[in-house]
């Protein structure tokens, strides 16, 4: 089967790497094809990746606080680019404070996101939620 | 005596250069109008004819050209994402030594058609898509191409996945179509090495007829290259060494010419200073830019209206005093200064050609707030610690004081975002040669190098 393809990046003026190195090397153990454009990056890298590598979902890291700011707009922007239909989770300390994550995640699912996760999630869950919105999964 | 002659068509002046090879040395150069309407070989004739010729005649080993004659080597390059591959094409296009007249981005439409048309290109350079990536670019551009009222040489260079298709599509209407290695096979990854070849063999085979060069074959050997891709070739020697011979290490050579300031820089350009983190494209270790509003003649006007300022704070002249200089420049191009007011104009405008040139040419460091402090990102190569600094061209060769022009190349503390070289040693092409050395690469490297070692001389 063909290699499903995430483009991956740390958005925003955040620096986190480490987070970035791990879910790039665990996503390629899982079999897909990481496209990882790395820290700092703005909303028109992860676009612009998605866009040349014909790619299937972006995932969108923030550790620093700053997420809603980061993530707002980046669904219409694919919109416009073509790519409007194209998955996109999110998850890390996306917000600032002791926020109820419940409200969080709904905040995030309005902008567009598909699925979004709270900071602790291991890497597996993000994995089989992959492999089941891009019809990976046996059933 | 093992003669070797080494041509360059340029557009105004037909170069000619002859190497003895086993003494390694030049016994003469010379250079006379370009006669590209009529028989290009009229223009070669008379530079000949200015070298003495020994009394048992001329005996060439071997005779070989370079090009740039009847507008140079004209492209179109096209990509998907304008940062992406469009980029990445367009500068695989300049390492190939062509002059790009326009990149398009994302699917072709009309207007770009038309802009086709009316620059007539010698050869497209299509790419978009990563390996395994966007195929639809590709192909729907290579059916917006079949809609060109003329016939074109094309070379494919984008997504492995969908080349060979465009090129089908392709032969329906243009010839040659070539495919070559996609400029991006990656994201972030640059891979121009392949498409260069393509096109330089594209030139080779076909432009070199239609540009009238082959009249020239009858008598040469070949034309090998363009003249960009020749002095980029002996820059890379001179950088790299050949064999046993060292090379000296990494280097930057700015051609100042009467249209466009061309600069190559032959280094990695990675971050000087600890904690620095790079973004953008990456550079190709051996990078050509090509700057068309910087010339000292033809492009003149262009050049004062982008040094701006600083020319006039340079000068103390007033608007008037530039704007008559201006003026005699564009009466005569070729006009060489009269008076030390007017040679004081020259310097002044060299140094800006090669110091902007070299600004557009060099990377860019900024300072980015985060909530954990400033972090520095780097765009492009940091050629701070560059050692080499190599000036050629004609408005360099026959001044004193080429040393001063060439100071526009170096690292300015009051724009210390720009990452020119700090402390570089300066050299001059004294001679002229090397475009020729780029050719002699070809035959003869190891000779090639330890001329231009020879007579790339010291400021």
């Amino acid at each position: 089967m063909e290699q499903k393809v995430l483009v991956l990046g740390v958005i925003g003026s955040d620096v986190h790497a480490v987070g970035n190195r791990i879910l790039d090397y665990a996503f390629t153990q899982a079999g897909f094809k990481v496209i990882n454009i790395g820290v700092l990056a703005t909303q028109e890298e992860f676009i612009q990746a998605a866009i040349e590598t014909n790619a299937d979902a972006i995932l969108v890291s923030s550790l620093y606080g700053h997420g809603e700011m980061d993530c707002r707009g980046l669904r219409e922007k694919c919109q416009e680019t073509g790519i409007g239909n194209i998955l996109m989770y999110v998850g890390g300390n996306l917000v600032c404070g002791k926020q109820d994550f419940e409200a969080v995640k709904e905040r995030f699912l309005a902008m567009g996101f598909d699925r979004v996760y709270p900071p602790g999630t291991m890497t597996e869950t993000p994995i089989a939620d992959l492999r089941k919105d891009l019809g990976l999964t046996a059933d | 005596m093992q003669a070797v002659l080494l041509i360059d068509f340029g557009s105004t002046y037909t170069k000619v250069t002859i190497v003895d090879l086993v003494k390694e040395k030049i016994i003469g150069t010379a250079r006379a109008g370009t006669t590209i309407e009529t028989n290009i070989m009229d223009g070669l004739k008379a530079a000949l004819a200015q070298i003495p010729e020994p009394a048992e005649g001329w005996n060439f080993v071997r005779k070989l050209a370079c090009s740039s004659a009847a507008g140079g080597l004209k492209m179109i390059a096209s990509g998907l994402v304008k940062e992406l591959t469009a980029e990445a094409a367009r500068r695989a296009a300049l390492g190939a030594g062509a002059r790009v007249l326009h990149v398009f981005s994302y699917e072709l439409t009309l207007q770009d058609l038309d802009k086709i048309t009316a620059s007539k290109p010698d050869i497209l350079l299509l790419a978009g898509g990563t390996d395994g990536g966007n195929k639809e670019v590709l192909l729907k551009n290579s059916e917006m191409l079949c809609a060109l009222p003329i016939c074109l040489p094309v070379v494919v260079a984008g997504n492995k996945a969908a080349s060979g298709q465009a090129a089908e599509i392709l032969k329906k209407r243009h010839d040659p179509v070539v495919i070559a290695d996609n400029v991006m096979p990656e994201l972030g990854v640059l891979a121009v090495e392949s498409a260069r070849l393509a096109i330089r063999d594209v030139f080779l085979t076909h432009i070199v007829k239609s540009k009238g060069l082959d009249k020239a074959e009858e008598f040469l050997e070949r034309v090998m290259m363009p003249t960009p891709s020749a002095v980029l070739s002996a820059a890379e020697l001179l950088a790299q060494g050949y064999g046993s011979e060292r090379g000296m290490g990494e280097l930057m050579i700015v051609d100042v010419g009467g249209a466009t300031t061309d600069v190559h820089s032959l280094a990695k350009g990675d971050p000087s200073k600890p904690g620095v983190m790079l973004k953008g494209l990456p550079e190709p270790y051996a990078k050509r830019t090509v700057e068309g509003d910087l010339g000292m003649r033809y492009s003149s006007e262009a050049l004062v209206e982008a040094s701006g300022r600083r020319l006039f704070d340079y000068l103390g002249w007033t608007d008037e005093q530039v704007a008559c200089q201006l003026g005699l420049y564009k009466e005569d191009p070729w006009r060489i200064p009269q008076t030390e007011e007017e040679a004081k104009f020259d310097v002044a405008m060299g140094q800006m050609a090669v110091g902007l040139a070299v600004e557009r040419h060099v990377g860019t460091i900024e300072v980015v707030y985060t909530p954990f402090g400033a972090t520095y990102v780097q765009h492009g190569k940091d050629l701070t610690l560059l050692p080499v600094v190599i000036g050629t061209g004609g408005v360099l060769l026959y001044r004193s004081d080429a040393l001063e022009i060439l100071q526009g190349a170096v690292f300015n503390p009051e724009e210390a975002t720009i990452l020119k070289p700090q402390q570089p040693t300066f050299y001059l092409d004294k001679e002229y040669i090397l475009a020729a050395m780029g050719l002699l690469r070809e035959v003869a490297p190891q000779v090639a190098l330890r001329m231009m070692k020879k007579y790339v001389v010291k400021l």
